[in-house]
């Protein structure tokens, strides 16, 4: 009952910085516009990428998240990446050689733009999620006009994830209780069994909560619960950073 | 005017097994009246058709004098308010603030008369402060708690809690009963929690087989071994009804 609160702080680092202070909807917006200027800056502009991570790593700073738990959640990344080494091995073209090995160069350009701009990206949306409480991000695409009833399935997930995994939790001790110690794949029957009862169990909550909401007065679509808007001057800030990104892509296409 | 009325009610499962056999159930307005029953006697069916979740076969409910039906079907919700028995099911909201909100933003509230009532109903169960956090970091207790907050910020006439001690462990069942002995709503606890019953409730009534079979002061009935016998119903081992004086 307690239990299962393996995703509680979750993404969110708590902290008192200019960056957690800043609006959530700004963010959410800086953040998309960051993420688009990187992707618009040409794969040859090498300065233009460690521009980029320099203004990056300089609002990890000022976000003052701890650069071991930075790095550990940029491991997300990894599958990315491995796609990104293939290209080199697997691409045609003209062939150079590095340490031995004869590789694509347009592969070489292609993983490393790969590499670059997914890492870049991941980095910044580690700062949205960290300095912004789930709930806060919500409110904050809310307050952007995403529709309330896409916000509200986006909070459905978020609310009954740590549910949902404490369930499954429970019905994997009971069945490890039992002797259950699947190592191969034929022997996933009884959790491929669970995994149903999970589904059926998650559908028949879904049921109940959607009773629970009839019964407040639910008609079809979400209230609308806050009313609280940001200063226009509090978001300001917000946008020197993907102004920064902006330039820096723009310089990269006129040299 | 009464608090609630409900006359020869009637329902059966799509199945056709009779869930509910002409209950008859008078609630005086401020009364606690609990509804006893053991799994299965119907409780749950009885405390669904009060909101117009299910609709009856025959009969008739009326809540402060509007009788439940399609066309009242708005206004009964806001009078009736349902505490499910998992609280999971009832805090879905991201934060217990959006949560207690949801109800009274459905009936029209915005801005400051919304966050007044919000805050005026996590006061009233005992968690002032707790808006800001989300649901799955309470206890069970608070969980419980703040599920009453979602349905007393919507003003109701009569609180309905289904099976309300489900899982609290003594400290959270007291804490519970502090915050419903101090509201002062008319109010049905639907439980096999006998005890609870005794400490909450003046009123108890059986329901068995669909209908209320007993109707009387809670010590009376509970103090009658062949009545509870005879419906499933059994006080924990070593309570005694007749001991307890206030």
């Amino acid at each position: 009952m307690a239990g299962g609160h393996a995703h509680a702080g979750g993404l969110h680092h708590a902290g008192d910085t200019a960056v957690h202070r800043l609006p959530a909807e700004a963010k959410v917006l800086a953040t998309v516009a960051t993420v688009l200027a990187v992707v618009a800056t040409p794969r040859d502009a090498l300065w233009a990428f460690a521009a980029h991570a320099a203004v990056l790593v300089a609002v990890v700073a000022a976000t003052r998240l701890p650069p071991g738990a930075v790095v550990r959640r940029m491991r997300i990344e990894i599958p990315f990446l491995a796609f990104a080494v293939l290209l080199p091995i697997v691409g045609r073209g003209p062939r150079v050689d590095v340490a031995g090995l004869a590789l694509s160069q347009e592969g070489l350009w292609a993983g490393w733009n790969i590499a670059a701009k997914g890492t870049l990206g991941v980095l910044a949306a580690i700062v949205l999620s960290s300095s912004t409480p789930v709930a806060e991000l919500l409110r904050g695409v809310e307050r952007l006009r995403v529709p309330r009833v896409l916000v509200a399935i986006a909070g459905f997930m978020v609310r009954y994830l740590d549910v949902i995994v404490g369930e499954a939790e429970r019905m994997r001790i009971a069945r490890v209780a039992r002797g259950d110690d699947p190592r191969w794949l034929w022997q996933a029957r009884a959790t491929a069994a669970t995994g149903g009862t999970l589904f059926v169990r998650a559908y028949e909550r879904g049921e109940r909560v959607h009773l629970a909401m009839l019964a407040r007065g639910y008609d079809g679509s979400m209230p609308e619960v806050h009313h609280h808007h940001a200063p226009a001057r509090a978001s300001l800030l917000a946008a020197v950073v993907p102004a920064l990104h902006l330039a820096v892509a723009v310089t990269a296409h006129l040299l | 005017m009464t608090g609630l009325v409900v006359r020869d009610l009637r329902y059966a499962y799509p199945d056709g097994r009779r869930a509910l056999d002409g209950v008859d159930l008078t609630v005086a307005p401020g009364e606690r009246v609990a509804v006893l029953g053991p799994n299965g006697a119907g409780k749950t069916t009885l405390v669904l058709h009060l909101n117009g979740t299910l609709t009856a076969e025959s009969g008739t409910i009326a809540v402060g004098g509007v009788t439940v039906g399609k066309a009242t079907l708005r206004d009964v919700r806001r009078r009736v308010g349902l505490v499910f028995q998992d609280p999971d099911d009832q805090l879905f909201m991201p934060t217990v603030y959006d949560d207690v909100a949801f109800g009274p933003a459905n009936l029209g509230l915005r801005h400051d008369a919304l966050t007044a009532r919000v805050e005026a109903a996590l006061a009233a169960v005992g968690l002032p402060g707790v808006g800001e956090r989300a649901p799955h970091h309470l206890s069970l207790g608070q969980k419980r708690r703040a599920a009453v907050a979602t349905v007393l910020a919507m003003e109701p006439e009569l609180l309905v809690l289904d099976e309300p001690t489900a899982n609290l462990d003594p400290a959270a069942r007291r804490e519970l009963a502090t915050v419903l002995t101090t509201l002062d709503l008319t109010t049905l606890v639907v439980t096999h929690d006998l005890p609870y019953a005794l400490e909450l409730c003046p009123r108890s009534v059986i329901l068995a087989g669909g209908r209320v079979v007993a109707d009387g002061p809670t010590a009376e009935l509970l103090a009658d071994a062949d009545l509870l016998a005879a419906h499933r119903l059994e006080l924990p081992f070593g309570f005694d009804p007749t001991l307890r004086r206030r």
